[in-house]
């Protein structure tokens, strides 16, 4: 069972739902995808040790013996990766998004690829009862989704996979969905947090997920606002998280509220029970 | 020999300079060797990432010796003064006004990139 919890506006509590879900749950394989800033750990308090595997990507380097100066490649590069000084390509590693498509592109085969370090993925295969991984994206780097694609791989068949997704509804945040069975929307009754829920729907519609919302910093008069739109469009509200001093008090000591509040872990566990009913 | 200035709107030199370099919507090239004034579109100003580097390919294609803008950030920096470009950096005033403070020596020339990068629009 694997479940991505998303959203598409940040700050919503992805983090804060993903966390105390899996602190809740047994058997649990927690993935922070939120690789440009995973924060997971601040809850979890894993030991990483000083070991990381490295993730790598493919950047072109050019033979500047063979390069005729053409511009075909600067022309053709979608990221602005590529320059051409004189009669010299220079190009900008950190722009390149690694196509391929300047090294299939150049008529005199003047390009070949070389590795260049991304990011770097951690483990600690256990703490606080589950398996914890996280991705970190190196600064600087254009695009998260071969940190998120490498964690992906990570992926335990066994347990009960939580995935902390990047915030957003663009390419990093689809490779933390595309493995899912099932998707956690968390959101906020705000207008904010509506108008970005929208577009989390669309995207895990698109992509034929199964998902549910959990509304949090919930408060009764604001709740309708994201009721209404649930009950128009069929998705069921798993819980809701209340507004509450106690549990942004917690949040800001680092601390689970599930661990302060063991009635949240029941509650969890239920919304678990009604994930487990959807997927089957 | 040549420079380049961004430029706000495209109709004469009576326009402001545009402060912003990679997104600026136009680039005037002016000629001092015959006072030839060419208004150039900036293809980058709508780029989704990137935008001062493609900004920095047009301005070096363009064979210009100077760039007058507001702000360049690092990666088009290191562009432009790989190109041997150098880069002043003037405040919103018209073109007009900012090419008399150039042929006086009244410009500064910028050392390093002016703001930081930041990605996409």
């Amino acid at each position: 069972m694997k479940i991505t919890v998303l959203s598409g506006k940040g700050g919503t509590g992805k983090t804060t739902v993903a966390t105390n879900l899996a602190l809740s749950l047994t058997n649990v394989q927690f993935l922070d995808a939120d690789v440009e800033e995973p924060n997971s750990y601040i809850f979890i308090r894993p030991d990483f040790g000083e070991e990381y595997q490295q993730v790598l990507r493919k950047v072109p380097i050019i033979d500047q013996n063979k390069c005729r100066a053409c511009r075909s490649c600067v022309d053709f590069c979608e990221y602005n990766a590529l320059v051409l000084l004189g009669e010299e390509v220079l190009i900008i590693k950190e722009m390149c998004h690694s196509c391929g498509g300047c090294k299939y592109i150049c008529p005199k085969e003047a390009i070949r690829e070389e590795d260049k370090e991304v990011g770097k993925i951690r483990v600690d295969k256990s703490v606080a009862g589950m398996e914890f991984w996280q991705g970190e994206l190196n600064i600087g780097e254009a695009s998260a989704v071969p940190v998120i694609e490498a964690l992906n791989q990570k992926v335990s068949e066994d347990k009960t996979v939580i995935i902390d997704a990047p915030p957003g509804t663009t390419c990093p945040t689809i490779a933390a969905i595309s493995d899912a069975n099932y998707c956690i929307l968390v959101t906020e009754p705000t207008p904010f947090g509506l108008h970005d829920l929208k577009m989390a729907v669309e995207v895990v519609k698109e992509l034929g997920k199964p998902c549910g919302i959990i509304i949090n910093r919930s408060e009764e008069d604001a709740d309708k606002l994201i009721e209404d739109y649930a009950s128009n469009e069929g998705i069921s509200i798993l819980t809701k998280i209340p507004f509450k001093r106690e549990i942004a008090s917690l949040y800001s000591q680092g601390t689970p509220f599930v661990e302060e509040m063991p009635e949240w872990k029941e509650n969890f566990q239920e919304v678990f029970t009604k994930i487990k009913q959807v997927v089957g | 020999m040549k420079v380049a200035v961004t430029a706000s709107n495209n109709t004469d030199l009576n326009v402001k300079i545009d402060l912003k370099f990679g997104r600026a919507p136009y680039f005037v090239i002016i000629d001092f060797d015959n006072d030839k004034v060419n208004f150039i579109d900036n293809s980058a100003k709508g780029a989704t990432g990137g935008a001062g580097i493609q900004a920095a390919q047009t301005i070096v294609d363009q064979g210009v010796e100077g760039l007058i803008t507001g702000n360049v950030g690092p990666k088009a920096f290191n562009v432009l003064s790989k190109a041997n470009i150098k880069v002043y950096s003037a405040k919103e005033e018209t073109i007009k006004e900012v090419l008399s403070k150039y042929k006086n020596n009244d410009l500064k020339e910028v050392a390093a990139p002016t703001n930081n990068g930041h990605a996409g629009m």
